[in-house]
């Protein structure tokens, strides 16, 4: 069964659970290769708290399709263009700063998300949303401490900083972007309304930014939105490949 | 595989009106609920040996508290069977648990300790539930399981506040609690960085006396 006939709470639950899974598998990649060893143990943490997420995200999906897939089945044995994640979750970690931005940007979206989250008629949802909101707001905070220190750091650390944000901000506007069926789950008092996020999302990160002497980047080239339709960038594929290969080269394996 | 995380809590659904504006953000509250009595601890005997049972079980990243201290046993019920009947009619016993984070490692260790503690205690039928809702919070850790976490060597969480102190925000300067050192009381500590050794720990350091320390993160 594909995304496009799954029910739409289904469908939801994944593109939600498909966002924490791709960057956790991100974040596991900074783990014994941060700057410093606190580093490895933060982002290896984040990542944690995104797994446990995607997991019930994920189990809750399979449950509601009824076809019997598991969370397993839903992270390991589907393809690329059967994942609805956004797109910045999957661009590639590059510099440290780069890391930096995404989880600035990201985070403060997500958060902002899941403060609306917490009151779907959905039950699952809602249960996701209250544990997601505690643990969020450490993941911009943590984001938030990082961008300042580098922005308002050295010559060196300010350029790497802005390069950062640069490169992130083409995958921005993606997060704003609804369809109709997070439009009528929304209506339906089921998903939040990502669309309605973006003055709150802009409030903190310029704040962010202006503390960290850093500017705001141009509104430039902006790849069209896909994630959630299974269209990715080229980068998606790549992780798939390595976070797959166990479960599938050997099927049934365990600890 | 993972036993489906059921909330326990209703969403009250906001009164439908002609804008669908019912996920807005009001700051609301979301750990309504805390300080949920075990039910099945009261009266019956057999439901007071349950719950012991349950409440025995040690959290394996920090052993010296039991999932009661934590705040992650929620309530123990008994169901059907019959009190002495020797022919098998067991009542069932539903232990509900609750996890600290969403990925915390630590929940199928827990669940399958539960599991084995009250079957120990005479009980073949054993249900172990897993709810997300109402989210769990360090405000439900006992008075007792803070006094242990400072025996071990962990700072206990302090009073909860509304989240992390945004950093880019103007106005008054929130006054955060300092955490007293475990090893030899100084409030004269730092934070090294927010995250520690489990999902529910920052790392912290003494000034006073030079030494690291794990806090447990008030949530």
């Amino acid at each position: 069964m594909t995304a496009t006939t799954m029910p739409a709470v289904a469908t939801y639950a994944l593109r939600l659970g498909d966002d924490s899974l791709v960057l956790a598998q991100r974040l596991g990649g900074w783990i014994a290769d941060a700057p410093q060893l606190e580093e490895d143990v933060a982002l290896g943490n984040i990542a944690l708290d995104l797994m446990g997420q995607a997991r019930t995200l994920l189990t809750y999906a399979g449950q509601v399709e009824g076809a019997g897939r598991t969370e397993d089945d839903l992270a390991f044995l589907r393809d690329e263009r059967d994942f609805l994640n956004l797109h910045i979750v999957e661009r590639p970690n590059e510099d440290f700063a780069v890391t930096i931005a995404r989880q600035l940007f990201f985070s403060t979206w997500q958060l902002a998300m899941h403060q609306r989250l917490v009151e779907s008629v959905d039950e699952t949802l809602a249960g996701v949303a209250g544990k997601a909101v505690k643990e969020v707001d450490y993941h911009r905070d943590h984001a938030t401490q990082w961008v300042l220190r580098l922005g308002d750091g050295t010559e060196e650390s300010h350029r790497r900083m802005q390069a950062g944000l640069e490169r992130m901000w083409p995958y921005v506007a993606e997060m704003f972007v609804v369809d109709d069926l997070e439009l009528a789950l929304a209506s339906d008092c089921v998903a939040a309304d990502v669309s309605t996020l973006r003055p709150e999302w802009d409030a903190y990160v310029d704040s962010v930014l202006a503390e960290a002497t850093l500017a705001r980047p141009d509104d430039g080239w902006t790849p069209p939105a896909g994630g959630r339709r299974g269209l990715h960038t080229e980068a998606l594929g790549y992780l798939l490949a390595e976070m797959q290969h166990l479960h599938r080269s050997h099927p049934g394996a365990t600890w | 595989m993972t036993p489906t995380p059921t909330p326990a809590a209703t969403p009250t659904p906001v009164a439908g009106s002609e804008q669908p504006r019912c996920l807005a953000h009001a700051n609301s509250d979301t750990t309504a609920g805390a300080g949920v009595e075990p039910e099945g601890a009261a009266g019956d005997e057999r439901a007071r040996a349950a719950y012991a049972a349950a409440a025995s079980v040690l959290d394996p990243e920090v052993p010296v508290l039991t999932i009661a201290d934590l705040g992650v046993l929620r309530v123990v019920t008994l169901e059907g069977g019959r009190v002495g009947d020797r022919d098998g009619d067991q009542p069932t016993v539903t232990v509900t648990v609750t996890p600290t984070y969403s990925g915390c490692p630590a929940m199928e260790a827990i669940e399958a300790d539960v599991e084995t503690a009250v079957r120990a205690a005479g009980f073949d039928r054993v249900v172990v539930r897993r709810v997300l809702s109402p989210a769990w919070t360090t405000d439900w850790m006992t008075e007792d399981g803070r006094r242990k976490l400072v025996d071990y060597g962990i700072a206990p969480p302090s009073a909860r506040t509304s989240g992390r102190t945004p950093a880019a925000t103007y106005g008054p300067v929130l006054v955060s609690l300092s955490v007293r050192c475990p090893q030899c009381g100084s409030p004269d500590t730092r934070e090294l960085s927010g995250f520690g050794s489990t999902a529910c720990k920052a790392l912290w350091q003494c000034v006073a006396c030079r030494e690291p320390f794990d806090h447990f993160k008030a949530i």
